[in-house]
């Protein structure tokens, strides 16, 4: 309200008095932008505190805020924000009221809503869960939601995936079969078991939970990190692909920053929102790694 | 990526309290690994100065065990090494594949029979040394 009024008077003393105008605008600037930026700052703290009188049945979040450009947002807080308890109401369904009813910055990724798409992967109550998966009944309150951790943050929940998409494409994560299909079929046909055995590697759906709980990858940016190795397990395994391909696959996961960094601290296991065993597919991967290399026939 | 945030190392022994099984399992081995090759080498240097000749060696090792320091750091090895023994079959198991959904309840069980062995050996280590 207040930026308002100085903003008006500038505007009609331009025409009667050229000289006193001059002489203010040089006062104003620095003074408005000061006062915009004051009145800015409450509007947002009205906005982030009108829900403070909490209503009989609300959920308390406590949202990481962060935005790199916008002054007064570099610094990383905590924002909280009372929403509405409903019967099966998720995190994410709860960051989505808290974003159109209170403040419209939150930034957050998501887009199926059901598990599929991998994009709200947060980190929420001490643990990488999906945001659209969990249900706000299964957790203590206040709800504490951040952004995956070991990854940078671009703005409040919304980190840098770029690594963990280049240790993906590093394991060639497409089907390569040898040769064409045989006989007149299109297809690629598979046996059952084969395809059993594949299952749960083929589930992954690259939201980098696994890849930000594990202390090792942490530590060492090479690590081509659980998902991609799981990714590697899914062609290796698969039968149709042929040997060669499955020992140039071997040769890629056979590397120190390959199957072997893995230290097996269960971490990627018991995150995965998918519930892929990764820890057993590394485990796999390591002794059939030994095996291809001791052959002594 | 110039504009992004570092969180640097809050997110990871600063949440202690989050760790599970796995992850303690994992602290605890390497803990006692390092603790056991500080004792191998403090072993040999102490041992190998001491083969001068019988006499020698008998007055190291009374030397040593007279002082209550040693007495009660000698449980503490034993801890150590069993604890180092029973997860290092419990990775053994786990790199055969073999039991990894049981991983944490195999974690626990070592530290179970850690506890129970070491309590058991304390009348022996520490007979008459208070």
């Amino acid at each position: 309200m207040s930026t308002q009024v100085p903003e008006e008077q500038e505007q009609t003393e331009p025409d009667e008095q050229a000289a006193e105008t001059a002489v203010q605008q040089r006062e104003t600037p620095g003074d408005r932008r000061r006062a915009e930026r004051d009145a800015e700052r409450q509007e947002r703290q009205a906005a982030a505190g009108a829900p403070a009188e909490p209503d009989e049945d609300a959920v308390l979040l406590k949202v990481f805020r962060y935005d790199p450009e916008v002054e007064g947002k570099m610094e990383p807080r905590f924002d909280d924000f009372y929403v509405p308890r409903k019967k099966g109401m998720t995190v994410l369904d709860a960051l989505i009221y808290a974003r159109d009813h209170f403040d419209t910055t939150l930034t957050f990724r998501h887009s199926c809503r059901q598990a599929v798409c991998g994009s709200d992967a947060l980190f929420i109550n001490g643990r990488q869960r999906l945001g659209c998966q969990t249900q706000i009944s299964d957790l203590d309150d206040p709800v504490r939601v951040e952004p995956l951790p070991h990854q940078d943050v671009v703005k409040d929940l919304v980190v840098d995936m770029e690594h963990f998409y280049d240790q993906m494409h590093a394991v060639e994560p497409f089907f390569q079969p040898e040769e064409e299909s045989g006989g007149d079929l299109e297809e690629y046909r598979q046996t059952r078991e084969n395809r059993e055995k594949i299952k749960m590697s083929t589930r992954c759906i690259w939201c980098g939970a696994c890849m930000s709980s594990c202390n090792i990858a942490a530590g060492d940016n090479q690590y081509l990190g659980p998902a991609a190795i799981n990714k590697a397990y899914r062609f290796a395994m698969d039968k149709r692909e042929g040997e060669n391909m499955k020992e140039h696959r071997l040769n890629v996961m056979d590397q120190e920053h390959g199957v072997w960094r893995c230290q097996t601290q269960f971490s990627c296991t018991n995150v995965c929102p998918k519930d892929i065993p990764l820890t057993e597919h590394i485990q796999e991967l390591k002794r059939e790694a030994v095996k291809q290399n001791l052959k002594f026939w | 990526m110039s504009q992004s945030y570092n969180r640097g190392l809050i997110e990871d022994f600063g949440r202690w309290k989050e760790f599970t099984a796995g992850m303690w399992a994992w602290i605890l081995h390497k803990f006692t690994g390092w603790v056991l090759i500080g004792y191998l080498f403090t072993h040999i240097a102490v041992l190998s100065t001491a083969t001068t000749g019988a006499t020698a060696y008998t007055d190291t090792i009374q030397g040593l065990e007279s002082l209550l320091v040693v007495r009660v750091m000698e449980v503490g090895l034993l801890a150590v090494a069993v604890f180092h023994i029973l997860n290092g079959v419990r990775l053994l198991f786990v790199d055969l594949g073999l039991g990894l959904e049981q991983q944490d309840k195999s974690f626990y069980a070592s530290l179970v029979v850690t506890g129970v062995i070491v309590l058991a050996s304390v009348p022996t280590f520490l007979e008459g040394a208070f």
